[in-house]
């Protein structure tokens, strides 16, 4: 605050009582300093839902890495207990041939949170390389890696990972390559556009007008820039990826048996629906469960990302 | 209160505006975006609303014309042609609105639809308020295009906005302002968007429009520039509340409020020699949760004690029409803005945040 | 606008050759097409398997088969099907006859829902309808269609049986034989297709609905929505003349970018519901290493994209003089 006790400065009518003697009232809004990880925590955690889903979601992974571990029962184990309803003993119920429908959904869960976790890591490297080089660079680059992408965007994706995924013979890795080699167009337009919004920014250009090199631009200024949009598209892409590698599974086309996955359990057992509807429910509901609480997380990350969000609520 | 016709004359004010409060909730808190404005407009005058972006000088004629988002809590009174307008629902405002009261918006860039003519987007509020024909309407839509000064308005009215340039379409704005003879014009920081070489010709085209209609004006600009000259009457706005009210003479001459003369300071003068302009140091003040006292006065050379405890109502100095609220208005009058300004000046001015402003 | 979308399509036909050529390589060498014919005992004679050899081009190098295959469709020559008996032009043909009719109700019906479900969220943002539609979008978000489509199976079959009458079909696209006349065919078709464009429909749905919700408050929230509203446009004025209108264009670009998901959607749709589709065409192609019928499909898929976003190209301008002029 400006000394105004010095009074022979100026003639003014000057205040009464310096500011060392007035205890002052905070009036203009002071932010206290925090990193960008605080601030994005702060208000990812304000969001209720995100955080609920988030809870139910690391329940589900524990529930399936670690209890499946533990379970009495493993995938191909027959029990003796043929077309149960579930029970203590079984809590999802067993199939005709006994095998302990809990133990498939927990092992199912776990490949098919395997193979999206995996499509969103591949799929996130390529795209956002991919991308970040046609924003960076413009002209023909861009001109020809965008029309790829946006080539591979508009075609039918699942029916030609079907294609694809024939080669891969069940292999849960193969298969989420495959995803991944397709659905990285998604990200490659999201970080394109975030590099070329940010290309424009004011911050950039006084970068550069200090003489700041490219490399240093790409890595100080655009990459913790982009970060938000980038960790954002990749947790939804974990959810379209699960709803994918299910969906291939159950043409015949990801997991094959003897492993198993939620898709392939749903297909395995669309025709006992209506006679023992616990072999088609449980593995639906883990697929619907993982997914939303997926996107809500995504919409809350999102939320807290983006600071220029609306903030009024009624 | 009797059903009379929305434009009848009754009286000298035809707008007045008393105590109005507009609260937002944000989940940050209680944001008070206006904290108790009254003020009457008189038939044909111009009156200037001053203040920074966060003065809620743009909220109080939205709360007028009644375009507040719901979410908004407003309290008080506002009477057009002696009809409260604050009781009055959708129809009835409606009715009002474009042709008792019309308004300018800040942007002409984005303030007309990208989908339809202009023409047709002037006709439009002609053919709303008036049983005429289309035809006619199209009709009187050139007429007013030729009265804002747009050239060649017969082939103009079949342009879409993207084709004209921004002040081209302020003046579209204008004449769909003006088309129904209101009463009062409404114009929101009307040049704030535009070049500078655009913002005369501008306030010369809403010069026109209050001419050729008789309308009373509300002026609002942060810019005391775009005030001088055009307004009758002053009000300065700070921190959702007037600070001072006066003729435009006296505001500008003999201010009597500390914020007032540090906009002055902060205006390039040519009539004054001057080294330097003065900033006021600081940022306006957070909104929400606002702390007792003067609002102004962690940014005020002024401030005591008592202006953190008591907060400062308009009074009257010498002029009973000129008010101010400062607890020392008696020791702002007769001082140049650097006089007061100059060791806020010296210092370097502090990062304050305006995260918590009310966008404009 | 015109000139743009094709010019747009001149530089696509390029990479879209490329990309066949990726998928005939991967087709081409993920299997035998002569697997099913040594696996019959006993064993038929060499000089068949060499002859069906000989037929499927396989004693060719493989970019002399990709090369003639290139060439061949511009005749009209989609190449020599797996199933000797099958003409492979044909048979896509009428197949994707089939899946059109899915795709195109299924898209009109979605298109339908999401708007009204998008424009009611916005309208009353925050109020309990707007919570429940967002609740049921981001649920059909999670939900994979092959289990949604396989409970709307049973709720067909539960609905039948309430009724007392075979009303809704939940196998094949249209019977074999229909006593009657036309009335009763169209009916037949018609309740072999409800429940598949329901299932199809809700899956686009979901994502549409979040998108005009979110372009509808944009514009809600315009300067240009104030500014009528300021003209003394009632809310209903407003929402038909300009709220609407301009709300609508996004979604035209949207929808065309979800075509592929689409198509993929139906296979999965057919499939449930035992459509004699394109979709079904193609998963018996792949599990016959047909390549020249998986290669068939995809390049008529393709052509379907482009027509249908060459449609949207054109009802873009009709609806933005930005575009129109530009």
């Amino acid at each position: 605050m400006p000394d105004n006790t010095n009074s022979d400065v100026s003639p003014v009518p000057t205040r009464t009582s310096g500011p060392e003697k007035r205890t002052r009232v905070e009036r203009e809004f002071t932010v206290a300093e925090r990193s960008q990880a605080q601030l994005v925590l702060r208000r990812f955690l304000q969001h209720k839902l995100a955080v609920g889903s988030l809870i139910v979601l690391i329940l589900i992974i524990l529930l399936a890495f670690v209890g499946g571990w533990l379970w009495k029962y493993g995938v191909e184990d027959l029990t003796g207990d043929h077309s149960q309803p579930p029970s203590w003993e079984h809590p999802f119920g067993t199939d005709a041939i006994g095998h302990d429908s809990f133990a498939q959904v927990l092992r199912g869960t776990q490949i098919s949170i395997g193979i999206a976790v995996l499509v969103a890591l591949f799929a996130t490297i390529v795209g956002t390389i991919w991308g970040a080089v046609a924003g960076f660079y413009r002209g023909w680059v861009d001109t020809v890696l965008m029309r790829v992408a946006d080539l591979v965007l508009t075609l039918p994706l699942l029916a030609v990972a079907a294609v694809l995924g024939h080669n891969t013979q069940g292999t849960w890795w193969l298969i989420a390559v495959v995803i991944a080699g397709l659905y990285w167009a998604y990200v490659s337009r999201v970080a394109r556009g975030v590099v070329l919004s940010l290309r424009e920014k004011e911050f950039i250009e006084a970068a550069k007008a200090l003489g700041a090199t490219d490399a240093r631009i790409i890595f100080r200024h655009l990459v913790p820039n982009a970060l938000g949009s980038v960790i954002v598209n990749a947790t939804v892409l974990v959810a379209i990826a699960i709803l994918i590698e299910t969906s291939l599974s159950f043409l015949g086309f990801g997991v094959r048996p003897p492993d198993t996955s939620l898709g392939l359990l749903v297909s395995q057992n669309q025709t006992a629906v209506s006679t023992r509807p616990w072999l088609f429910y449980f593995p639906g509901l883990f697929i619907i469960l993982i997914a939303l609480t997926i996107n809500f997380i995504g919409d809350g990350l999102r939320d807290a990302f983006d600071p220029q969000q609306t903030k009024v609520r009624a | 209160m009797t059903p009379t016709d929305p434009t009848a004359t009754t009286g000298d004010t035809v707008l007045e505006v008393e105590d109005l409060t507009v609260q937002f909730p944000t989940d940050e808190g209680l944001v008070q975006a206006v904290r108790g404005v009254s003020y009457e407009l008189r038939r044909g005058e111009v009156l200037g609303i001053v203040g920074e972006s966060g003065s809620g000088k743009s909220v109080t004629s939205l709360a007028v014309m009644g375009l507040l988002p719901k979410t908004a809590r407003v309290s008080g009174s506002v009477r057009f042609n002696g009809r409260e307008l604050l009781e009055s629902g959708d129809k009835e405002l409606s009715r009002v609105r474009g042709r008792g009261i019309s308004m300018v918006f800040q942007d002409p860039m984005t303030s007309l639809n990208p989908v339809y003519t202009i023409g047709d987007q002037i006709a439009e509020t002609l053919l709303v308020h008036n049983d005429i024909t289309k035809q006619a309407a199209r009709k009187q839509a050139v007429e007013l295009l030729e009265t804002v000064h747009i050239p060649n308005p017969e082939q103009r009215a079949k342009a879409y906005p993207h084709e004209l340039s921004g002040g081209m379409r302020q003046r579209v704005v204008i004449a769909i302002a003006m088309a129904n003879q209101p009463d009062v014009i409404i114009a929101d920081e009307p040049t704030t968007a535009l070049d500078v070489t655009v913002q005369a010709q501008i306030l010369e085209a809403l010069r026109t429009a209050q001419n050729e209609t008789g309308a009373a004006m509300i002026l609002i600009t942060h810019d005391l520039g775009v005030i001088a000259g055009q307004a009758d009457r002053v009000m300065v706005m700070y921190a959702g509340k007037p600070v001072e009210k006066g003729t435009a003479d006296e505001v500008f001459y003999t201010p009597r409020m500390p914020y007032t003369l540090g906009l002055l300071g902060s205006l390039p003068r040519l009539d004054v020699k001057t080294d330097r302009l003065t900033p006021i140091a600081g940022a306006p003040p957070s909104v929400i949760n606002m702390p007792p006292g003067c609002p102004f006065s962690p940014r005020c050379p002024l401030a005591e004690d008592i202006c953190d405890q008591e907060e400062p109502s308009l009074e009257p100095g010498s002029n009973p029409e000129h008010l101010a609220a400062c607890h020392f208005s008696y020791r702002v009058e007769g001082h140049a803005p650097a006089d007061l300004f100059r060791q806020a000046a010296d210092d370097p001015l502090p990062t304050g945040a305006t995260e918590g402003e009310v966008r404009e | 606008m015109l000139a743009y979308s094709l010019r747009r399509l001149l530089i696509s036909v390029p990479i879209f050759i490329a990309s066949t050529f990726v998928v005939f390589l991967m087709a081409a060498l993920s299997g035998n097409p002569l697997n099913r014919l040594l696996a019959i005992s006993p064993p038929p004679p060499p000089q068949t398997i060499e002859a069906e050899r000989v037929r499927l081009h396989l004693d060719q190098p493989i970019f002399e088969r990709y090369w003639n295959w290139l060439t061949g469709l511009f005749r009209g020559d989609f190449g020599p099907s797996v199933e000797s008996t099958m003409d492979i032009g044909n048979e896509v043909m009428s197949r994707y006859l089939v899946t059109l009719r899915l795709v195109l109700l299924a898209m009109l019906l979605a298109l339908i829902l999401a708007i009204i479900a998008g424009v009611v969220s916005a309208v009353k943002q925050y109020s309990g309808i707007d919570y429940t539609f967002t609740f049921i979008g981001f649920l059909f978000l999670a939900m994979p269609t092959f289990w949604f489509a396989i409970l709307l199976k049973e709720a067909g079959i539960s609905f039948n049986n309430a009724v007392g009458e075979q009303v809704l079909f939940t196998i094949g696209d249209s019977s074999v034989y229909v006593a009657g006349g036309a009335w009763d065919k169209v009916l037949d078709t018609a309740g072999h297709m409800v429940l598949p464009t329901i299932s199809l429909a809700l899956l686009s749905f979901a994502a549409w609905s979040r998108f005009q919700r979110a372009a509808m408050l944009e514009v809600l929230n315009s300067d240009y929505v104030r500014l009528a509203r300021a003209k003394g446009l009632r809310r209903g004025q407003v929402m038909r003349k300009h709220a609407l209108r301009t709300a609508l264009i996004p979604l035209t670009t949207v929808t065309a970018l979800d075509l592929g998901s689409i198509i993929s959607g139906a296979v999965v749709t057919e499939t449930v519901f035992q459509w004699q589709g394109a979709g079904t065409f193609l998963l018996e192609a792949i599990r016959k290493d047909d390549v020249y019928s998986i290669m068939a499909w995809l390049v008529i898929s393709a052509t379907v994209i482009i027509v249908l976003n060459l449609v949207a190209d054109l009802l873009y301008g009709v609806l933005d003089p930005r575009i129109r002029y530009a």
